[in-house]
C-alpha cells in the first residue's frame, strides 16, 4: 500500500503537508498570474515604434509620467472613482435592508425563495441586463413612458444611466456576503440584547452592525472593483462618458499602444491596492 | 430581535420592492423576445413566436452555447481542485506568507477584468508566444474562478472545527483515508456551490474572454456582443437570456438546498 506509506510518512510532518497543498494553486497563480502582471507592469516602462506599432525594448517613463501628470487622466480618474463610489453606497444602502429581511424577517421556506430569487438574475447575460437597461433608458423606453404622467423624462445615456446600470448589475453580489453575515448572527444574541432592554435601533448598532462589519465591506468590495474596471457598460449606456476602462481599451485595440495602456491600469490596480489593504484589518477578504 | 410590525412591514415592502426592480428589466427583456419590434421600444407594438422559432434554430448561438458549457466546465473543475487544497491549507494549518496566498487569490477577481485580459493576452502571445486557442481561455477561466471554490470551501471547514478529522487520525485512518471518508463528505455541498459559482463566473465572462479566446472561439457572451445591435438579431439574444434565467433556477434550487442541509447539521 504506497498511499498508506506516504500517508504515514506525511502524518507527523506538517510542513510538508502545507507544502503538498500549496504547491499546485500557489504555482498555477504565480506562473500564470503573477507573472503576467509583473510583464504588465514592466510594459508600462517600454515604448511603441513609431512606424512599426510594435513594442520596444527601450527603456522610458514617458508613459508613466503622461499618465500622473496629463490632465485627461486626472480627470477620468476622478469620475471612475465617483462613478465606483456612488454604485458601493447605493447597492449598500439598498442591499442592508433586503439582507435582513431575508436572514432575520421572513420565514426559512420564504428565505429559500428568496435566496434563488436575488440570484437568479445573475444567469442573464450581463450584456443581455446591459442592454436591457439601454432600452429603459432610451427616448422612447419604460423608464420615460412611465415617468411622462408625472412629469419625469429618463436620465438619458450618460453618467446617472451607468451608475444605475452597474447599482443594478452588482446589486445581487453585494446582498449575498451581507446576507450569510446576518445569517450567521446568532438570534440568541438579539434575544440577549432586547432581554438586557436594548431596543431595536440600539440592538442593531451596538450587535448587529459589528459583526457584520466585514460582510459589508466584503460586499462593497464587488460593487467597487467591478466598476471601477468596467468599460462595456459604459460604451453601452454611457452615451461619450469615458472611464479608466475605455482608456486602457483604446490604447490596447485602436491606439495599439500596450506600454501606454499598461501604465494607465497602473490607476486602477493601485486604487485596488489602497482599498484591499485598508480593509485588509477588517477581516473582510474573508467573507466575500 | 423584536421587531415591531411596522418595522417588519416596511423592511417587506423595501425587499419586494427592490426584488420588483431587480426583475423589470428580465420582463422587458422577456416581453421583447415576443415584440414585433426589432428595438426595444415600449410600450410593444405586437406580440410575435418568430424569435423563439429562429433562437431555436441559430446554429452560432447553440454552437456557443456548447464553447461557453464547455470552457466553464473546464474551468470550474481546475478551480475546484486548486480551489479545494488552498483551503485546507489556509483553514487547517498556520504558516507565513498565509496573507500573501490570501491576497494571490482574491488579486484575478478584484483586479478590473480589463487588466487581467490585456495581463494574460501579452503573457500568452509574446511572452510564451502560444497561439490564443480555447486553451488559453480556459486556463484565464480556472484563475479567477478559483476564489469562489476556495471562499465557499474556506469557510465551511473553518465552521466544522477539526474534532472529527483529529478523532479519524487518533483512530489510526491516515490522511487521505480522513480527507476521504471524514473532511470531504462534509465538504462536498459548499463544493458544489462553489462549482456552481466558479461556472457561472466563468459562463457569463466578457472582458478576459475578449482578451483570451482564440480566432473562432465564440463563447455565448461573445457571440451575444457581436449580434446584440443586429437589428435582426436583438430579439433572438432576449430569447436566448430569457432561457438562460429559466433553466439557471435549477442548478440555484440544488446548491441552496444541499447547503442549507449541510449548515444544519455541521452547525448542530
Amino acid at each position: 500500500m504506497t498511499t498508506h506509506r506516504v500517508s504515514a510518512f506525511l502524518a507527523p510532518r506538517r510542513r510538508l503537508q502545507v507544502a503538498g497543498l500549496l504547491t499546485a494553486p500557489v504555482a498555477w497563480l504565480g506562473l500564470v498570474y503573477v507573472v503576467a502582471l509583473a510583464a504588465l507592469l514592466i510594459t508600462a516602462f517600454w515604448t511603441v515604434d513609431g512606424l512599426t506599432g510594435q513594442v520596444q525594448i527601450q527603456w522610458t517613463t514617458e508613459n508613466v509620467v503622461e499618465v500622473f501628470t496629463e490632465a485627461l487622466y486626472r480627470t477620468v480618474t476622478l469620475r471612475t472613482l465617483g462613478i465606483a463610489a456612488a454604485v458601493t453606497v447605493i447597492d449598500v444602502i439598498v442591499a442592508i435592508p433586503v439582507a435582513f429581511f431575508m436572514a432575520k424577517v421572513a420565514n426559512p421556506r420564504a428565505r429559500h425563495l428568496l435566496v434563488i430569487a436575488v440570484l437568479a438574475p445573475l444567469w442573464a447575460s450581463y450584456l443581455v441586463k446591459v442592454y436591457a437597461w439601454r432600452a429603459l433608458l432610451s427616448a422612447d423606453g419604460l423608464i420615460g413612458w412611465a415617468g411622462a404622467p408625472l412629469g419625469l423624462d429618463t436620465p438619458g445615456y450618460g453618467i446617472a444611466g451607468v451608475i444605475l446600470t452597474l447599482s443594478y448589475l452588482w446589486l445581487p453580489y453585494v446582498i449575498m456576503p451581507i446576507y450569510a453575515g446576518f445569517d450567521r448572527v446568532p438570534d440568541r444574541l438579539l434575544e440577549a440584547s432586547a432581554d438586557l432592554g436594548a431596543r431595536g435601533g440600539v440592538t442593531l448598532m451596538a450587535v448587529v452592525m459589528p459583526m457584520i462589519k466585514p460582510a459589508i465591506i466584503a460586499g462593497s468590495i464587488f460593487a467597487f472593483c467591478l466598476s471601477l474596471g468596467d468599460y462595456i457598460t459604459v460604451g453601452i449606456v454611457g452615451g461619450t462618458t469615458q472611464m479608466l476602462g475605455n482608456l486602457v481599451y483604446t490604447n490596447v485595440g485602436a491606439a495599439n499602444n500596450l506600454p501606454l495602456a499598461a501604465a494607465i491600469s497602473l490607476i486602477p490596480i493601485g486604487i485596488i491596492f489602497l482599498y484591499l489593504a485598508a480593509v485588509r484589518r477588517t477581516g473582510a477578504l474573508r467573507s466575500l | 430581535m423584536q421587531l415591531g410590525p411596522v418595522t417588519r412591514a416596511v423592511l417587506g415592502v423595501v425587499t419586494t420592492v427592490t426584488l420588483a426592480l431587480i426583475y423589470l428589466p428580465l420582463f422587458v427583456v422577456l416581453l421583447n423576445s415576443f415584440s414585433t419590434s426589432e428595438s426595444l421600444s415600449w410600450p410593444p407594438p405586437g406580440f410575435t413566436l418568430e424569435w423563439w422559432g429562429r433562437a431555436l434554430h441559430s446554429t452560432g448561438a447553440l454552437e456557443a452555447l456548447g464553447t461557453s458549457v464547455v470552457v466553464a466546465l473546464a474551468a470550474s473543475t481546475v478551480a475546484l481542485v486548486l480551489g479545494t487544497l488552498a483551503a485546507m491549507a489556509l483553514s487547517r494549518y498556520e504558516f507565513f506568507g498565509k496573507e500573501a496566498v490570501n491576497l494571490l487569490i482574491v488579486l484575478p477577481i478584484a483586479l478590473p477584468g480589463i487588466v487581467t485580459g490585456i495581463a494574460l493576452n501579452n503573457a500568452f502571445r509574446t511572452m510564451m508566444g502560444v497561439q490564443l486557442s480555447i486553451w488559453t481561455l480556459i486556463i484565464a477561466h480556472a484563475t479567477f474562478c478559483i476564489v469562489t471554490v476556495y471562499n465557499n470551501a474556506f469557510a465551511r471547514l473553518s465552521a466544522s472545527g477539526t474534532r472529527l478529522e483529529d478523532a479519524s487520525m487518533d483512530l489510526g485512518a491516515g490522511l487521505f483515508t480522513t480527507f476521504r471518508l471524514v473532511t470531504f463528505p462534509r465538504l462536498k455541498s459548499a463544493l458544489v456551490a462553489g462549482g456552481l459559482l466558479a461556472f457561472a463566473l466563468s459562463f457569463d465572462e466578457i472582458i478576459v474572454t475578449t482578451f483570451t479566446a482564440g480566432n473562432g472561439v465564440t463563447t455565448l457572451p461573445l457571440w451575444i456582443l457581436q449580434n446584440m445591435f443586429r437589428p435582426s438579431q436583438a430579439p433572438v439574444v432576449a430569447v436566448i437570456a430569457v432561457i438562460l434565467v429559466v433553466v439557471s433556477v435549477v442548478p440555484i434550487a440544488i446548491a441552496q438546498r444541499l447547503t442549507a442541509k449541510d449548515a444544519a447539521t455541521v452547525s448542530r
